[in-house]
Protein backbone atom coordinates (compact mmCIF):
# COMPACT_ATOMS: atom_id res chain seq x y z
CA UNK A 1 0.00 0.00 0.00
CA UNK A 2 1.23 3.43 -0.89
CA UNK A 3 -0.22 6.53 0.69
CA UNK A 4 0.33 10.11 -0.37
CA UNK A 5 -1.59 13.30 0.36
CA UNK A 6 -4.35 11.39 2.12
CA UNK A 7 -4.91 9.00 -0.81
CA UNK A 8 -4.25 5.25 -0.61
CA UNK A 9 -3.12 3.13 -3.52
CA UNK A 10 -3.28 -0.66 -3.69
CA UNK A 11 -0.24 -1.72 -5.69
CA UNK A 12 0.04 -4.78 -7.93
CA UNK A 13 3.34 -5.29 -9.69
CA UNK A 14 2.14 -7.38 -12.61
CA UNK A 15 5.53 -8.35 -14.02
CA UNK A 16 8.43 -9.48 -11.84
CA UNK A 17 11.18 -12.08 -12.12
CA UNK A 18 13.61 -14.01 -10.00
CA UNK A 19 16.34 -14.77 -12.50
CA UNK A 20 19.80 -16.27 -12.55
CA UNK A 21 21.99 -14.62 -15.17
CA UNK A 22 25.29 -15.55 -13.53
CA UNK A 23 28.09 -16.80 -15.71
CA UNK A 24 27.89 -20.30 -14.21
CA UNK A 25 24.29 -20.57 -15.45
CA UNK A 26 25.03 -19.35 -18.98
CA UNK A 27 24.91 -22.06 -21.61
CA UNK A 28 26.67 -19.89 -24.20
CA UNK A 29 27.59 -16.35 -25.24
CA UNK A 30 23.92 -15.53 -25.84
CA UNK A 31 23.13 -15.99 -22.14
CA UNK A 32 25.87 -13.55 -21.17
CA UNK A 33 24.74 -11.07 -23.84
CA UNK A 34 21.12 -11.36 -22.71
CA UNK A 35 21.78 -10.41 -19.09
CA UNK A 36 24.17 -7.68 -20.27
CA UNK A 37 21.41 -6.29 -22.45
CA UNK A 38 19.04 -6.29 -19.45
CA UNK A 39 21.71 -4.52 -17.41
CA UNK A 40 21.99 -1.83 -20.09
CA UNK A 41 18.22 -1.31 -19.94
CA UNK A 42 18.54 -1.01 -16.17
CA UNK A 43 21.44 1.44 -16.27
CA UNK A 44 20.04 3.50 -19.11
CA UNK A 45 16.63 4.24 -17.57
CA UNK A 46 17.13 4.07 -13.77
CA UNK A 47 17.85 7.08 -11.55
CA UNK A 48 21.51 7.04 -10.60
CA UNK A 49 20.86 6.07 -6.98
CA UNK A 50 18.76 3.08 -8.08
CA UNK A 51 21.48 1.45 -10.21
CA UNK A 52 22.75 -1.89 -8.90
CA UNK A 53 26.26 -3.29 -9.16
CA UNK A 54 26.46 -5.79 -12.03
CA UNK A 55 27.12 -8.84 -9.88
CA UNK A 56 24.10 -8.20 -7.69
CA UNK A 57 22.03 -7.71 -10.80
CA UNK A 58 22.87 -11.07 -12.34
CA UNK A 59 21.46 -12.84 -9.27
CA UNK A 60 19.71 -11.35 -6.23
CA UNK A 61 17.72 -14.14 -4.61
CA UNK A 62 14.37 -14.27 -2.85
CA UNK A 63 15.24 -12.28 0.25
CA UNK A 64 16.28 -9.23 -1.69
CA UNK A 65 13.23 -9.58 -3.93
CA UNK A 66 10.92 -9.52 -0.91
CA UNK A 67 12.66 -6.43 0.45
CA UNK A 68 12.74 -4.50 -2.84
CA UNK A 69 9.09 -5.18 -3.59
CA UNK A 70 7.26 -5.38 -0.28
CA UNK A 71 9.41 -3.67 2.35
CA UNK A 72 10.77 -0.79 0.28
CA UNK A 73 8.63 -0.82 -2.87
CA UNK A 74 5.04 -0.40 -1.54
CA UNK A 75 3.86 -3.46 -3.50
CA UNK A 76 0.85 -5.38 -2.11
CA UNK A 77 0.94 -8.23 -4.60
CA UNK A 78 3.34 -9.22 -7.37
CA UNK A 79 3.08 -11.67 -10.25
CA UNK A 80 5.98 -13.73 -11.56
CA UNK A 81 6.28 -13.70 -15.35
CA UNK A 82 9.22 -16.04 -15.92
CA UNK A 83 11.08 -16.31 -19.22
CA UNK A 84 12.48 -19.80 -19.79
CA UNK A 85 15.28 -19.00 -22.27
CA UNK A 86 16.44 -22.61 -22.10
CA UNK A 87 18.62 -22.14 -25.18
CA UNK A 88 20.69 -19.55 -23.27
CA UNK A 89 20.69 -20.75 -19.62
CA UNK A 90 21.32 -24.13 -18.05
CA UNK A 91 18.58 -23.93 -15.43
CA UNK A 92 16.58 -21.41 -17.44
CA UNK A 93 16.54 -17.66 -16.84
CA UNK A 94 13.50 -17.35 -14.55
CA UNK A 95 14.09 -19.67 -11.60
CA UNK A 96 10.99 -21.84 -11.38
CA UNK A 97 11.70 -23.75 -8.16
CA UNK A 98 12.97 -20.75 -6.25
CA UNK A 99 10.06 -18.57 -7.37
CA UNK A 100 7.53 -21.27 -6.54
CA UNK A 101 9.03 -21.87 -3.09
CA UNK A 102 8.82 -18.15 -2.39
CA UNK A 103 5.23 -18.03 -3.64
CA UNK A 104 4.25 -20.90 -1.32
CA UNK A 105 5.87 -19.08 1.56
CA UNK A 106 4.02 -15.81 0.78
CA UNK A 107 0.83 -16.81 -1.03
CA UNK A 108 -0.88 -13.56 -0.03
CA UNK A 109 1.87 -11.52 -1.67
CA UNK A 110 2.95 -13.53 -4.71
CA UNK A 111 1.35 -15.26 -7.67
CA UNK A 112 3.40 -17.61 -9.81
CA UNK A 113 2.71 -17.65 -13.54
CA UNK A 114 4.57 -20.22 -15.57
CA UNK A 115 5.37 -20.37 -19.28
CA UNK A 116 4.83 -22.73 -22.17
CA UNK A 117 6.31 -23.13 -25.62
CA UNK A 118 4.02 -24.61 -28.29
CA UNK A 119 7.02 -25.96 -30.20
CA UNK A 120 7.22 -28.75 -27.61
CA UNK A 121 3.94 -29.90 -29.17
CA UNK A 122 2.21 -32.80 -27.35
CA UNK A 123 4.89 -33.26 -24.68
CA UNK A 124 4.65 -29.56 -23.78
CA UNK A 125 0.88 -29.75 -23.69
CA UNK A 126 1.02 -32.63 -21.23
CA UNK A 127 3.52 -30.63 -19.18
CA UNK A 128 1.21 -27.60 -19.18
CA UNK A 129 -1.55 -29.73 -17.64
CA UNK A 130 0.82 -30.90 -14.91
CA UNK A 131 2.10 -27.36 -14.33
CA UNK A 132 -1.45 -25.97 -14.11
CA UNK A 133 -2.21 -28.45 -11.36
CA UNK A 134 1.06 -28.04 -9.48
CA UNK A 135 1.15 -24.23 -9.50
CA UNK A 136 -2.61 -23.56 -9.57
CA UNK A 137 -1.97 -21.39 -12.62
CA UNK A 138 -4.13 -18.34 -13.31
CA UNK A 139 -1.77 -17.05 -15.96
CA UNK A 140 1.11 -17.81 -18.29
CA UNK A 141 3.91 -15.76 -19.77
CA UNK A 142 4.71 -16.33 -23.42
CA UNK A 143 7.87 -15.06 -25.04
CA UNK A 144 7.39 -15.44 -28.78
CA UNK A 145 11.02 -14.65 -29.65
CA UNK A 146 12.38 -17.58 -27.64
CA UNK A 147 14.93 -19.72 -29.48
CA UNK A 148 14.16 -23.41 -29.73
CA UNK A 149 16.46 -25.70 -31.70
CA UNK A 150 16.77 -24.10 -35.13
CA UNK A 151 13.65 -22.00 -34.64
CA UNK A 152 13.92 -18.32 -33.75
CA UNK A 153 10.39 -17.88 -32.48
CA UNK A 154 6.72 -18.64 -33.02
CA UNK A 155 3.36 -17.00 -33.49
CA UNK A 156 0.19 -17.18 -31.43
CA UNK A 157 -1.62 -18.21 -34.58
CA UNK A 158 0.48 -21.37 -35.07
CA UNK A 159 -1.75 -24.48 -34.92
CA UNK A 160 -0.01 -25.83 -31.83
CA UNK A 161 -0.43 -22.53 -29.99
CA UNK A 162 -4.18 -22.87 -30.53
CA UNK A 163 -4.13 -26.28 -28.84
CA UNK A 164 -2.31 -24.79 -25.86
CA UNK A 165 -4.76 -21.89 -25.63
CA UNK A 166 -7.67 -24.33 -25.78
CA UNK A 167 -6.06 -26.15 -22.85
CA UNK A 168 -5.76 -22.81 -21.00
CA UNK A 169 -9.50 -22.29 -21.44
CA UNK A 170 -10.17 -25.73 -20.04
CA UNK A 171 -7.71 -25.33 -17.13
CA UNK A 172 -8.88 -21.87 -16.09
CA UNK A 173 -5.62 -20.18 -17.09
CA UNK A 174 -7.25 -16.95 -18.19
CA UNK A 175 -4.39 -14.45 -18.20
CA UNK A 176 -2.13 -14.83 -21.22
CA UNK A 177 0.82 -12.44 -20.96
CA UNK A 178 2.52 -12.00 -24.30
CA UNK A 179 5.98 -10.59 -24.67
CA UNK A 180 7.17 -9.89 -28.20
CA UNK A 181 10.90 -9.96 -28.86
CA UNK A 182 13.39 -9.32 -31.62
CA UNK A 183 13.26 -12.69 -33.39
CA UNK A 184 10.52 -14.80 -34.90
CA UNK A 185 10.33 -17.48 -37.53
CA UNK A 186 10.44 -16.76 -40.40
CA UNK A 187 13.01 -14.05 -39.80
CA UNK A 188 11.79 -11.87 -42.66
CA UNK A 189 8.62 -10.90 -40.74
CA UNK A 190 8.37 -8.08 -38.24
CA UNK A 191 8.79 -10.02 -35.00
CA UNK A 192 7.20 -7.22 -32.95
CA UNK A 193 4.02 -7.32 -35.01
CA UNK A 194 1.01 -7.82 -32.72
CA UNK A 195 -1.42 -8.95 -35.43
CA UNK A 196 -1.39 -12.53 -34.11
CA UNK A 197 -2.65 -11.24 -30.74
CA UNK A 198 -5.58 -9.66 -32.57
CA UNK A 199 -6.44 -13.03 -34.09
CA UNK A 200 -6.32 -15.07 -30.88
CA UNK A 201 -8.14 -12.38 -28.88
CA UNK A 202 -11.03 -12.73 -31.33
CA UNK A 203 -10.96 -16.52 -31.22
CA UNK A 204 -10.57 -16.83 -27.42
CA UNK A 205 -12.91 -14.19 -26.01
CA UNK A 206 -12.91 -15.80 -22.55
CA UNK A 207 -9.14 -15.36 -22.20
CA UNK A 208 -7.46 -12.05 -21.42
CA UNK A 209 -4.33 -11.15 -23.37
CA UNK A 210 -1.94 -8.82 -21.61
CA UNK A 211 0.53 -7.37 -24.07
CA UNK A 212 3.74 -6.63 -22.22
CA UNK A 213 5.52 -3.34 -22.89
CA UNK A 214 2.16 -2.07 -24.25
CA UNK A 215 3.34 -3.36 -27.59
CA UNK A 216 6.51 -1.22 -27.65
CA UNK A 217 8.22 -0.80 -30.05
CA UNK A 218 4.86 -1.05 -31.86
CA UNK A 219 2.69 1.07 -29.59
CA UNK A 220 0.50 2.17 -32.48
CA UNK A 221 -0.28 -1.36 -33.63
CA UNK A 222 -1.06 -2.39 -30.05
CA UNK A 223 -3.42 0.57 -29.54
CA UNK A 224 -5.18 -0.16 -32.78
CA UNK A 225 -5.96 -3.81 -31.95
CA UNK A 226 -6.70 -3.11 -28.29
CA UNK A 227 -9.43 -0.61 -29.20
CA UNK A 228 -11.22 -3.39 -31.04
CA UNK A 229 -10.63 -6.31 -28.66
CA UNK A 230 -11.98 -5.79 -25.12
CA UNK A 231 -9.92 -8.73 -23.84
CA UNK A 232 -6.59 -7.15 -24.84
CA UNK A 233 -4.76 -5.29 -22.07
CA UNK A 234 -1.49 -3.38 -21.84
CA UNK A 235 1.29 -4.05 -19.33
CA UNK A 236 3.47 -1.01 -18.65
CA UNK A 237 6.80 -2.86 -18.23
CA UNK A 238 9.58 -0.92 -20.02
CA UNK A 239 7.26 2.07 -20.58
CA UNK A 240 7.24 2.98 -16.85
CA UNK A 241 10.87 4.04 -16.36
CA UNK A 242 10.60 6.73 -19.04
CA UNK A 243 8.79 8.63 -16.28
CA UNK A 244 12.27 9.47 -15.01
CA UNK A 245 14.43 9.87 -18.12
CA UNK A 246 11.81 11.16 -20.57
CA UNK A 247 8.78 12.38 -18.62
CA UNK A 248 7.25 14.13 -21.61
CA UNK A 249 7.51 11.00 -23.67
CA UNK A 250 6.00 9.00 -20.80
CA UNK A 251 3.11 11.48 -20.73
CA UNK A 252 2.54 10.88 -24.42
CA UNK A 253 2.51 7.09 -24.02
CA UNK A 254 0.03 7.25 -21.14
CA UNK A 255 -2.01 9.83 -23.01
CA UNK A 256 -2.17 7.64 -26.10
CA UNK A 257 -3.11 4.54 -24.09
CA UNK A 258 -5.86 6.33 -22.19
CA UNK A 259 -7.21 7.73 -25.43
CA UNK A 260 -7.27 4.43 -27.33
CA UNK A 261 -7.98 1.76 -24.72
CA UNK A 262 -9.21 3.67 -21.66
CA UNK A 263 -8.30 3.47 -17.99
CA UNK A 264 -9.48 -0.08 -17.22
CA UNK A 265 -6.99 -2.12 -19.23
CA UNK A 266 -3.60 -0.65 -18.37
CA UNK A 267 -1.44 -2.34 -15.73
CA UNK A 268 1.53 -1.14 -13.75
CA UNK A 269 4.67 -3.23 -13.60
CA UNK A 270 8.28 -2.61 -12.71
CA UNK A 271 9.68 -5.51 -14.74
CA UNK A 272 11.65 -6.22 -11.57
CA UNK A 273 14.60 -6.55 -11.36
CA UNK A 274 15.20 -4.56 -14.53
CA UNK A 275 13.77 -1.71 -12.47
CA UNK A 276 12.62 -1.48 -8.84
CA UNK A 277 9.06 -0.45 -7.94
CA UNK A 278 9.85 2.09 -5.20
CA UNK A 279 10.82 5.01 -7.38
CA UNK A 280 8.37 4.08 -10.13
CA UNK A 281 5.38 4.12 -7.74
CA UNK A 282 6.49 7.37 -6.09
CA UNK A 283 7.01 9.12 -9.41
CA UNK A 284 3.80 7.80 -10.95
CA UNK A 285 1.63 8.99 -8.07
CA UNK A 286 3.25 12.44 -8.36
CA UNK A 287 3.04 12.47 -12.15
CA UNK A 288 0.87 14.78 -14.19
CA UNK A 289 0.62 15.25 -17.95
CA UNK A 290 2.34 18.58 -18.76
CA UNK A 291 -0.17 21.37 -19.36
CA UNK A 292 1.11 22.14 -22.85
CA UNK A 293 0.34 18.58 -24.01
CA UNK A 294 -3.30 19.64 -23.98
CA UNK A 295 -4.36 16.99 -26.47
CA UNK A 296 -4.33 14.55 -23.54
CA UNK A 297 -6.72 14.45 -20.60
CA UNK A 298 -5.22 14.97 -17.11
CA UNK A 299 -4.33 11.91 -15.05
CA UNK A 300 -6.75 11.66 -12.11
CA UNK A 301 -6.15 9.93 -8.78
CA UNK A 302 -8.75 7.28 -9.66
CA UNK A 303 -7.05 6.54 -12.97
CA UNK A 304 -3.72 6.16 -11.17
CA UNK A 305 -5.33 3.79 -8.67
CA UNK A 306 -6.68 1.59 -11.44
CA UNK A 307 -3.37 1.47 -13.28
CA UNK A 308 -1.31 0.87 -10.15
CA UNK A 309 -3.33 -2.08 -8.92
CA UNK A 310 -7.08 -2.30 -9.31
CA UNK A 311 -7.03 -3.39 -12.96
CA UNK A 312 -4.65 -6.28 -12.28
CA UNK A 313 -6.56 -7.14 -9.09
CA UNK A 314 -9.66 -7.67 -11.23
CA UNK A 315 -7.88 -10.01 -13.65
CA UNK A 316 -6.25 -12.02 -10.84
CA UNK A 317 -9.17 -11.84 -8.40
CA UNK A 318 -6.97 -10.39 -5.65
CA UNK A 319 -8.45 -9.33 -2.29
CA UNK A 320 -8.37 -5.54 -2.32
CA UNK A 321 -9.07 -3.65 0.94
CA UNK A 322 -12.83 -2.90 1.03
CA UNK A 323 -12.44 0.88 1.11
CA UNK A 324 -10.62 0.69 -2.24
CA UNK A 325 -12.44 -2.26 -3.74
CA UNK A 326 -15.48 -0.19 -4.67
CA UNK A 327 -13.33 1.48 -7.26
CA UNK A 328 -12.50 -1.73 -9.11
CA UNK A 329 -13.77 -1.25 -12.63
CA UNK A 330 -16.37 -3.54 -14.19
CA UNK A 331 -15.42 -5.69 -17.18
CA UNK A 332 -14.59 -3.32 -20.02
CA UNK A 333 -16.72 -3.43 -23.15
CA UNK A 334 -15.53 -3.19 -26.76
CA UNK A 335 -15.27 0.25 -28.24
CA UNK A 336 -13.54 1.46 -31.34
CA UNK A 337 -11.64 4.18 -29.48
CA UNK A 338 -12.43 4.98 -25.91
CA UNK A 339 -11.31 8.56 -26.28
CA UNK A 340 -13.10 9.04 -29.58
CA UNK A 341 -16.44 8.02 -28.08
CA UNK A 342 -16.17 10.26 -25.02
CA UNK B 1 40.39 11.77 -55.13
CA UNK B 2 42.76 11.48 -52.21
CA UNK B 3 42.02 8.86 -49.60
CA UNK B 4 40.71 11.28 -46.99
CA UNK B 5 38.25 12.88 -49.40
CA UNK B 6 37.14 9.43 -50.46
CA UNK B 7 36.56 8.44 -46.88
CA UNK B 8 34.50 11.62 -46.38
CA UNK B 9 32.49 10.78 -49.47
CA UNK B 10 31.74 7.32 -48.07
CA UNK B 11 30.61 8.80 -44.75
CA UNK B 12 28.37 11.22 -46.65
CA UNK B 13 26.91 8.30 -48.58
CA UNK B 14 26.33 6.39 -45.34
CA UNK B 15 24.46 9.43 -44.05
CA UNK B 16 21.68 8.58 -46.50
CA UNK B 17 21.22 5.10 -44.97
CA UNK B 18 18.40 5.05 -42.47
CA UNK B 19 17.45 2.79 -39.63
CA UNK B 20 14.11 1.63 -41.05
CA UNK B 21 12.40 1.41 -37.65
CA UNK B 22 13.59 4.80 -36.40
CA UNK B 23 13.59 6.66 -39.73
CA UNK B 24 16.91 8.30 -38.88
CA UNK B 25 20.34 8.24 -40.49
CA UNK B 26 22.67 5.56 -39.15
CA UNK B 27 25.43 8.19 -39.01
CA UNK B 28 23.31 10.54 -36.87
CA UNK B 29 22.36 7.63 -34.62
CA UNK B 30 26.03 6.86 -33.96
CA UNK B 31 25.81 3.39 -35.52
CA UNK B 32 28.83 3.95 -37.81
CA UNK B 33 32.05 3.54 -35.86
CA UNK B 34 34.77 3.62 -38.49
CA UNK B 35 35.16 4.18 -42.18
CA UNK B 36 38.45 3.65 -43.96
CA UNK B 37 39.30 3.66 -47.63
CA UNK B 38 42.58 2.41 -49.08
CA UNK B 39 43.30 1.57 -52.72
CA UNK B 40 39.62 1.81 -53.57
CA UNK B 41 38.70 -0.64 -50.82
CA UNK B 42 36.26 0.74 -48.26
CA UNK B 43 35.72 -0.79 -44.85
CA UNK B 44 32.75 0.30 -42.78
CA UNK B 45 32.10 -0.80 -39.21
CA UNK B 46 28.65 -0.69 -37.66
CA UNK B 47 27.40 -1.19 -34.10
CA UNK B 48 23.85 -1.40 -32.76
CA UNK B 49 22.23 -0.59 -29.40
CA UNK B 50 21.87 -4.26 -28.39
CA UNK B 51 23.27 -7.66 -29.24
CA UNK B 52 19.70 -8.78 -29.91
CA UNK B 53 18.47 -6.01 -32.22
CA UNK B 54 16.11 -7.55 -34.77
CA UNK B 55 18.25 -9.34 -37.40
CA UNK B 56 16.08 -8.35 -40.35
CA UNK B 57 16.46 -4.61 -39.66
CA UNK B 58 20.16 -5.12 -38.93
CA UNK B 59 20.52 -6.85 -42.28
CA UNK B 60 18.80 -3.97 -44.11
CA UNK B 61 21.20 -1.45 -42.58
CA UNK B 62 24.28 -3.51 -43.43
CA UNK B 63 23.09 -4.14 -46.99
CA UNK B 64 22.11 -0.49 -47.50
CA UNK B 65 25.48 0.64 -46.10
CA UNK B 66 27.19 -1.70 -48.56
CA UNK B 67 25.20 -0.30 -51.50
CA UNK B 68 25.75 3.31 -50.41
CA UNK B 69 29.53 2.89 -50.08
CA UNK B 70 29.72 0.96 -53.35
CA UNK B 71 27.96 3.85 -55.09
CA UNK B 72 30.81 6.25 -54.30
CA UNK B 73 33.00 6.95 -57.31
CA UNK B 74 36.48 5.60 -56.73
CA UNK B 75 35.34 2.79 -54.44
CA UNK B 76 35.46 -0.62 -56.09
CA UNK B 77 35.37 -2.95 -53.11
CA UNK B 78 33.36 -2.66 -49.90
CA UNK B 79 33.41 -4.63 -46.65
CA UNK B 80 30.76 -3.84 -44.04
CA UNK B 81 31.36 -5.33 -40.62
CA UNK B 82 28.49 -5.45 -38.13
CA UNK B 83 30.05 -5.82 -34.69
CA UNK B 84 28.85 -7.63 -31.59
CA UNK B 85 25.48 -8.85 -32.81
CA UNK B 86 24.17 -12.39 -32.46
CA UNK B 87 23.81 -12.68 -36.24
CA UNK B 88 26.98 -10.74 -37.19
CA UNK B 89 28.55 -13.73 -38.94
CA UNK B 90 25.53 -14.55 -41.08
CA UNK B 91 24.80 -10.93 -41.98
CA UNK B 92 28.38 -9.90 -42.75
CA UNK B 93 29.03 -12.96 -44.89
CA UNK B 94 25.64 -12.79 -46.59
CA UNK B 95 25.96 -9.13 -47.57
CA UNK B 96 29.55 -9.63 -48.75
CA UNK B 97 28.47 -12.52 -50.95
CA UNK B 98 25.40 -10.70 -52.25
CA UNK B 99 23.37 -13.63 -50.97
CA UNK B 100 20.24 -11.66 -50.10
CA UNK B 101 18.41 -12.12 -46.82
CA UNK B 102 17.09 -15.60 -47.61
CA UNK B 103 20.57 -16.71 -48.66
CA UNK B 104 22.09 -15.26 -45.50
CA UNK B 105 19.68 -17.18 -43.27
CA UNK B 106 19.07 -20.45 -45.10
CA UNK B 107 16.05 -22.23 -43.65
CA UNK B 108 15.17 -19.34 -41.36
CA UNK B 109 13.74 -16.85 -43.83
CA UNK B 110 11.34 -17.46 -46.70
CA UNK B 111 11.28 -14.04 -48.34
CA UNK B 112 13.39 -10.96 -48.95
CA UNK B 113 12.74 -7.85 -46.90
CA UNK B 114 10.97 -5.62 -49.46
CA UNK B 115 7.58 -5.85 -47.73
CA UNK B 116 9.10 -5.20 -44.31
CA UNK B 117 10.93 -2.15 -45.63
CA UNK B 118 7.84 -0.84 -47.37
CA UNK B 119 5.78 -1.25 -44.21
CA UNK B 120 8.22 0.92 -42.28
CA UNK B 121 8.48 3.49 -45.05
CA UNK B 122 4.70 3.85 -44.73
CA UNK B 123 4.98 4.32 -40.98
CA UNK B 124 7.70 6.93 -41.52
CA UNK B 125 5.43 8.73 -43.96
CA UNK B 126 2.56 8.65 -41.44
CA UNK B 127 4.76 10.16 -38.71
CA UNK B 128 5.99 12.90 -41.07
CA UNK B 129 2.44 13.59 -42.21
CA UNK B 130 1.42 14.15 -38.59
CA UNK B 131 4.29 16.58 -38.02
CA UNK B 132 3.38 18.45 -41.20
CA UNK B 133 -0.27 18.67 -40.12
CA UNK B 134 0.71 20.00 -36.72
CA UNK B 135 2.67 22.65 -38.52
CA UNK B 136 -0.39 23.60 -40.57
CA UNK B 137 -2.59 23.66 -37.45
CA UNK B 138 -0.09 25.99 -35.82
CA UNK B 139 -0.44 28.21 -38.91
CA UNK B 140 -4.21 28.41 -38.38
CA UNK B 141 -5.64 25.42 -40.24
CA UNK B 142 -8.49 23.51 -38.61
CA UNK B 143 -8.26 19.72 -38.33
CA UNK B 144 -11.33 19.24 -40.53
CA UNK B 145 -9.91 21.71 -43.04
CA UNK B 146 -6.73 19.67 -43.51
CA UNK B 147 -8.44 17.57 -46.19
CA UNK B 148 -8.28 20.67 -48.42
CA UNK B 149 -4.57 21.41 -47.88
CA UNK B 150 -2.18 20.94 -50.78
CA UNK B 151 1.58 20.57 -50.58
CA UNK B 152 1.84 24.19 -51.77
CA UNK B 153 0.21 25.22 -48.47
CA UNK B 154 3.15 23.80 -46.50
CA UNK B 155 5.73 26.53 -45.90
CA UNK B 156 9.44 25.84 -46.40
CA UNK B 157 10.33 23.93 -43.24
CA UNK B 158 11.98 20.73 -42.01
CA UNK B 159 8.48 19.23 -41.78
CA UNK B 160 7.86 19.90 -45.45
CA UNK B 161 11.24 18.49 -46.54
CA UNK B 162 10.76 15.35 -44.47
CA UNK B 163 7.27 14.77 -45.78
CA UNK B 164 8.30 15.20 -49.41
CA UNK B 165 11.15 12.74 -49.00
CA UNK B 166 8.93 10.10 -47.37
CA UNK B 167 6.31 10.57 -50.07
CA UNK B 168 8.94 10.02 -52.74
CA UNK B 169 10.12 6.88 -50.92
CA UNK B 170 6.73 5.20 -51.28
CA UNK B 171 5.84 6.62 -54.66
CA UNK B 172 3.28 9.20 -53.59
CA UNK B 173 2.91 12.38 -55.69
CA UNK B 174 5.08 15.32 -54.69
CA UNK B 175 3.61 17.92 -57.06
CA UNK B 176 2.64 21.20 -55.37
CA UNK B 177 -1.05 20.74 -56.15
CA UNK B 178 -1.22 17.26 -54.55
CA UNK B 179 -3.27 16.95 -51.37
CA UNK B 180 -1.27 16.70 -48.12
CA UNK B 181 -3.55 14.28 -46.30
CA UNK B 182 -3.45 11.05 -48.29
CA UNK B 183 -3.52 7.41 -47.21
CA UNK B 184 -0.75 4.90 -47.88
CA UNK B 185 -2.07 4.36 -51.40
CA UNK B 186 -2.11 8.09 -52.20
CA UNK B 187 -5.92 8.46 -51.94
CA UNK B 188 -7.06 11.76 -50.39
CA UNK B 189 -8.67 11.26 -46.98
CA UNK B 190 -12.22 12.71 -46.74
CA UNK B 191 -12.74 15.50 -44.19
CA UNK B 192 -14.86 13.37 -41.84
CA UNK B 193 -12.10 10.76 -41.54
CA UNK B 194 -9.25 13.21 -40.97
CA UNK B 195 -9.63 13.62 -37.16
CA UNK B 196 -9.37 9.89 -36.37
CA UNK B 197 -6.61 9.35 -38.95
CA UNK B 198 -4.66 12.23 -37.48
CA UNK B 199 -5.02 10.75 -33.98
CA UNK B 200 -3.67 7.45 -35.21
CA UNK B 201 -0.83 9.20 -37.06
CA UNK B 202 0.04 10.88 -33.77
CA UNK B 203 0.32 7.48 -32.11
CA UNK B 204 2.67 6.31 -34.87
CA UNK B 205 4.81 9.39 -34.37
CA UNK B 206 4.90 8.99 -30.57
CA UNK B 207 5.90 5.34 -30.99
CA UNK B 208 8.72 6.11 -33.44
CA UNK B 209 9.99 9.00 -31.34
CA UNK B 210 10.05 6.80 -28.27
CA UNK B 211 11.91 4.02 -30.02
CA UNK B 212 14.49 6.51 -31.23
CA UNK B 213 15.04 7.82 -27.70
CA UNK B 214 15.34 4.31 -26.33
CA UNK B 215 17.77 3.10 -29.00
CA UNK B 216 19.92 6.22 -28.76
CA UNK B 217 20.08 5.87 -24.99
CA UNK B 218 20.88 2.17 -25.09
CA UNK B 219 23.68 2.72 -27.59
CA UNK B 220 25.40 5.16 -25.25
CA UNK B 221 24.91 2.80 -22.31
CA UNK B 222 26.42 -0.08 -24.28
CA UNK B 223 29.19 2.07 -25.79
CA UNK B 224 29.81 5.04 -23.47
CA UNK B 225 31.83 6.92 -26.09
CA UNK B 226 29.03 6.72 -28.63
CA UNK B 227 27.37 9.87 -27.28
CA UNK B 228 30.07 11.92 -28.98
CA UNK B 229 29.26 10.26 -32.32
CA UNK B 230 25.53 10.91 -32.16
CA UNK B 231 24.06 13.98 -33.77
CA UNK B 232 20.97 15.53 -32.21
CA UNK B 233 17.63 14.58 -33.65
CA UNK B 234 16.22 16.88 -36.30
CA UNK B 235 14.41 19.92 -34.93
CA UNK B 236 11.01 18.84 -36.25
CA UNK B 237 11.41 15.54 -34.44
CA UNK B 238 12.76 17.02 -31.22
CA UNK B 239 9.95 19.56 -31.05
CA UNK B 240 7.45 16.81 -30.35
CA UNK B 241 9.47 14.85 -27.81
Amino acid sequence: MYSKDGEDYYIVDSHIALWDGREQNCRNIHGKQFIDCFYDYHKNLSPEDAVWPYDEYTYYGGERLMKDLFTDGYVDHAIFQPAALSAFYKSGFGQTEESWALTQKHPDKLTYNHNFDPRFEQAGLDQLRRDAKRFGLKGVKLYTAEWHGDSRGYKLTDPWTYKYLEACQELGITNIHVHKGPTIRPLDRDSFDVADIDAVATDFTDLDFIVEHVGLPRLEDFCWIATQEPNVHGGLAVAMPFIHTRPRYFAQIIGELLYWIGEDRIMFSSDYAIWTPKWLVEKFVDFQIPADLDEYAPLTTDVKRKILGLNAARLYDLPVPPELAIKIPAEPAAEVAVGASA
Amino acid sequence: MIAQDLSGAVVAALGTVRDPELDESIVDLGFVTATTVADGRAEVRLRLPTYFCAPNFAYLMVADAYDAAMGVEGVDHVAVVLEEHFASDEINAGVAAGAGFVGSFPGEAVAELHDLRRNFQRKAHTACLERACRRLIKDGWTIEGLSLANLSDLPESPERDSLLRRRADIGLPVAEDSPVFVDDGGEPVPADQVPLRLKFARTVRVSMDGNAHFCRGLLTTRYPHAAADQRPRHPEQEASA
